[in-house]
């Protein structure tokens, strides 16, 4: 039973890889006719109705920005994870920072009362994210890295608490609203009701999917670079053997200390979002099993491999709202699938560990060695 | 900073602090014994815990002692006393091994990195505490006041109570017990040769998986007892009350230096204090924050706690 399910799953990615080797096999032009049709495609998936595929419960709109901004907290979450293998269980807490920084530089009710406009609060709220990932990376950064976990656990149960009990500052649950939005207005021809009407306000989700899918091919695109630069072989290298790293030159810590640095600024980023879309921020939207929920969707899509991890961003994010339409019941209850999502995805974070621990969609590896070399390899 | 009001009231806040020491020492035993022996960190041993708070009140109710239930007489207590800690220890010694069967053992056979032994123990706890909380509908349960706190002397005058007095001791007991069977008993000398040397431990005919699974136990049946405890000073649980006491204890262990059976007693019920007298300095609400400050700086100042690291080399 065991084997053939191995069977069957090692002709899974026998035939992605196929896809792989087929799509770096196209000439470029093509290769980039079909990325700018994909994204074209991607734009208009609120407008396309395919069947099935449509959540009817909730707003497909809405869920489509759901899974954008989480896909940009994989993005961001991998650079730590997936390059720099450091296991960060409180990254949330960065998303918080991120999302109360705009909330109190932006907001008329917050203690601050700068009332910076959006785009102002987003720089803002970058910076300070990458200063709380510093400080937080400083001290703990260079104990060992199972250490690291709870450590980053405590930092981000420390920002919820603060979030909740500094009420001074966050003003607590009852949170902090009138959070400002990017300015801009819809114009005619777009939908008749919405002409003139502001095009990030409460309207419709369109405006914000559309901008934060803007920001996540950016991310992406510049993770990518990131990623095939020194910095990046660096953290490969520390992340396959630090102490090999360290005695071929590679300061560890510091490059450890530009990971964490990344990946919270675009934690922190994801947050000025978040906030901005929701217009309102209460300690209650940073649970910190919601953090747990970013490590799987990391881990179980492949961490590393942008693809990956955006496989799993849709499958934690998207999957429970699809669910909801199928109106299942149990003895006359109806069940509500985001109730069982954590233990659904504690689960599979326990299966692909065991069985594939690369995830569902493994990062491949170019060999850097010339060929001539590879061939000469003796077997062990 | 209330500097005045911690003064006035430091005896109490230092008893107060024992007593919530006392069970973060018996829930760090569990990840010391695991961390000395395997060098991982046991993340699913917060809801071994949790489990063992459910097992009392489901117990007691089982024979008799609903929620409002008075025991009264010494010999109702003691046999009550025994029953909880029989149910919680099965029940915590039971998820423990569970959690080594299911996210430990299938996975060392493939020797991987630490990381992956974190990631399916992470996995373990959520499903752990996703299942409890589903099960209960994500409610309270409370159990009856088995122990009426009574004052039994005055110290500094500061009042200590007979379920502060018993809370302490019991957690002192256990811990001498387990110090004992480690540094005395032949299965003991199983565990502190694994935990020197895995592979010249296999070679001198020690069961190294079975050793594993035993230390699982020990440490559930550590988490058992401070279940018990729990139950009998705070009266009720919560499917997540493991998290926030887990990583409470897993601070208390690196204090005192993880690895370390004595290191754990004396880091709980160092953090116990050092968390009440944080509480008393800058207000109750911060109670929480204080045991990861603790946490951050020993590792800045002192990765390896106070007593050292060492299981292996206690009595080697």
């Amino acid at each position: 039973m065991m084997s053939k399910l191995r069977a069957l799953d090692n002709r899974r990615l026998g035939f992605l890889s196929g896809i792989g080797d087929r799509w770096h096999a196209l000439p470029k032009p093509w290769r980039i006719a079909f990325g700018l049709a994909f994204v074209v495609f991607l734009f208009a998936l609120p407008r396309i109705n395919i069947p099935f595929f449509r959540t009817v419960e909730t707003d497909f709109t809405t869920v489509l920005w759901t899974v954008a901004i989480y896909v940009l907290v994989a993005v961001g979450l991998n650079v730590v994870i997936g390059l720099a293998g450091l296991l960060d269980l409180g990254y949330i807490g960065f998303f918080a920072v991120g999302a109360y920084s705009v909330a109190l530089f932006g907001s008329p009710q917050s203690v601050l009362a700068t009332k910076y406009p959006w785009l102002v609060c987003v720089p803002i709220a970058i910076a300070l994210t990458m200063l709380s990932g510093v400080l937080l990376g400083w001290p703990t950064l260079r104990v060992r890295g199972d250490y690291l976990a709870i450590v980053t656990l405590g930092f981000g149960e420390l920002i919820r608490l603060i979030a909740e009990k500094g009420d001074a500052l966050t003003n607590g649950p009852r949170g902090i609203a009138e959070i400002p939005y990017p300015p801009g207005k819809w114009p005619a021809g777009v939908n008749s009701e919405w002409t003139g009407l502001d095009m990030f306000g409460p309207v419709t989700s369109l405006g914000w999917y559309w901008l934060t899918l803007v920001l996540v091919i950016v991310c992406m695109w510049a993770a990518r670079r990131i990623e095939h630069s020194r910095v990046g072989r660096a953290w490969l290298a520390i992340r396959e053997d630090e102490d090999a790293a360290e005695i071929m030159g590679v300061q560890a810590f510091r490059f450890k200390l530009w990971a964490f640095a990344i990946g919270a600024a675009l934690g922190g980023l994801s947050g000025a979002i978040f906030a901005g879309k929701q217009n309102f921020m209460s300690s209650g939207s940073f649970e910190l099993m919601t953090s747990i929920l970013f490590v799987a969707m990391v881990v179980i899509g492949g961490s590393g491999n942008l693809a990956g991890v955006t496989l799993g961003a849709i499958l934690v994010w998207y999957l429970p709202f699809k669910l909801q339409d199928f109106n299942i019941t149990i003895d006359g209850e109806r069940i509500n699938f985001t109730e069982y999502r954590l233990l659904l995805f504690g689960l599979a974070l326990i299966v692909i560990m065991t069985f594939r621990p690369q995830g569902l969609l493994p990062k491949r590896y170019r060999s850097s060695q010339p060929p001539a070399a590879a061939k000469e390899e003796v077997p062990v | 900073m209330q500097f005045e009001y911690w003064l006035d009231n430091f005896w109490s806040l230092t008893v107060g602090g024992l007593t919530q020491g006392a069970i973060y020492a018996l829930v760090a035993l569990g990840y010391t014994l695991v961390y000395g022996v395997l060098r991982l960190i046991n993340f699913a041993h917060s809801e071994v815990f949790m489990i063992g708070t459910f097992a009392v009140p489901i117990a007691w109710t089982a024979i008799g002692y609903g929620r409002d239930a008075h025991p009264s007489g010494l010999g109702s207590v003691v046999l009550l006393f025994a029953v909880g800690l029989i149910a919680a220890a099965l029940a915590s010694a039971a998820t423990a091994m569970l959690v080594e069967r299911v996210a430990y053992r299938p996975l060392r056979p493939k020797n991987p990195p630490s990381l992956i032994f974190l990631i399916t123990a992470i996995g373990a706890s959520v499903v752990l505490s996703e299942a409890v909380g589903l099960l209960v509908k994500r409610k309270p349960m409370g159990a009856m006041t088995l122990i009426q706190p009574k004052e039994v002397f005055t110290i500094f005058g500061t009042s200590v109570d007979n379920v502060q007095l018993l809370v302490v001791g019991a957690a002192i007991g256990m811990m001498l017990l387990l110090d004992q069977f480690i540094n005395r008993t032949r299965a003991g000398r199983g565990v502190r040769a694994v935990a020197q040397n895995p592979d010249a431990a296999a070679l001198m005919g020690v069961n190294r998986d079975r050793i594993i699974l035993m230390i699982f136990m020990l440490g559930g049946i550590m988490a058992g007892g401070a279940a018990l405890l729990y139950m009998i000073k705070v009266g009720s649980t919560k499917y997540d009350a493991g998290f926030l006491l887990g990583v409470k204890a897993f601070a208390a262990a690196v204090l005192g230096g993880i690895g370390n059976l004595r290191g754990a007693l004396l880091g709980g019920l160092l953090l116990g204090v050092v968390e009440n007298w944080g509480a008393g300095l800058i207000g109750d609400k911060w109670i929480d924050a204080t045991a990861f400050v603790v946490l951050v700086v020993i590792l800045m100042f002192r990765p390896t706690g106070l007593l050292g690291e060492s299981l292996g080399r206690a009595r080697a």
